[in-house]
């Protein structure tokens, strides 16, 4: 199964999220924002946390105006797998790979802190190693990760099965609690918390095992 | 010539920048402040002729994230 990881200037993560790719079996390589194409024979993009560009203008806007950034949409395009976690799901919303938008937390504070997210689907290659309605602690570091769509947007997210998971105890003001979400073939994931660090028992958790474990499984297979 | 865009959040989407900056003047003693929206303002430099079909595009692709801001072209 292969796997590879954007790096942008800023990207603080993507080391992070290969450890854990690889964990799980992976083989990864790293992909510079300056390449036009991803590499041949790809599985999954994964979108890495950080500050990409220094969160100028708004978070993932200028990543997502990036020449790979139009490649890995035309991955996705193709029925390809993509990963995007905090900074990459602002990326993947900016791109329009995902519907919705990141705003500033709405009691304004930056929060680092491991939350319990409750898993709102199993019906994803990479929620399937959960149990439905199941609790996990996974690490959450963002000061943007307010997730807002319009009504109409929550109403299909909500019929179609698409909310992956949500924050047990809300901490940002997203709309519906939601802490991640599915594209509608269910190959694109974006979510605000980092599973990537929870993974080792060196992390205070391991809740995020089952989730790499899963999505590189499921991959393997295919 | 220049244009100016001024990116504001769209109505209803809450703004917390804005709230906090009502509650401090509110603190500061200043009443009667009942609401404030907190937005960007850009300033571009143009190749003469450029049409404000051209800026409306930047805003569109680049400048303004729609599904929550909204936006005003000046030039």
């Amino acid at each position: 199964m292969k796997a590879a990881v954007i790096v942008f200037p800023g990207s603080n993560c993507d080391r992070d999220i290969a450890v854990a790719l690889r964990q799980a079996g992976a083989e990864v390589s790293m992909v510079w924002h300056k390449e036009a194409e991803l590499p041949a024979g790809l599985d999954l993009v994964a979108v890495p946390g950080g500050f990409s560009f220094g969160d100028y203008l708004r978070c993932g806007a200028i990543a997502a105006q990036s020449p790979v950034a139009a490649a890995v949409k035309t991955h996705a395009e193709r029925g390809g797998y993509v990963l995007g976690v905090c900074n990459g799901f602002q990326v993947l919303t900016e791109t329009g790979l995902l519907p919705g938008a990141l705003m500033r937390n709405a009691r304004l504070k930056f929060i680092c802190k491991t939350l319990p997210l409750t898993v709102a689907t199993t019906e994803s290659d990479y929620t399937s190693g959960y149990r439905a309605g199941q609790e996990i602690m996974i690490p959450v570091a963002h000061h943007e990760g307010n997730y807002y769509a319009d009504d109409a947007t929550l109403e299909r997210l909500r019929g179609e099965d698409r909310i992956a998971f949500r924050y047990a105890q809300n901490p940002n003001g997203s709309r519906d609690d939601i802490a991640g979400i599915l594209s509608p073939n269910r190959r694109v994931l974006g979510m605000m918390p980092h599973p990537e660090r929870a993974v080792d028992a060196g992390h205070g958790g391991t809740d995020g095992q089952a989730f790499f474990r899963s999505l590189v499984g499921a991959l393997a297979e295919a | 010539m220049k244009a100016r865009v001024t990116v504001m959040l769209k109505e209803g989407v809450l703004d917390p920048q804005g709230e906090a900056v009502r509650h401090a003047l509110g603190a500061l003693g200043f009443d009667g402040v009942e609401g404030v929206r907190q937005g960007k303002v850009i300033e571009l430099d143009l190749a003469e002729g450029t049409t404000e079909e051209r800026v409306r595009e930047m805003c569109e692709r680049l400048l303004a994230n729609t599904v929550i801001e909204s936006y005003r072209i000046e030039s």
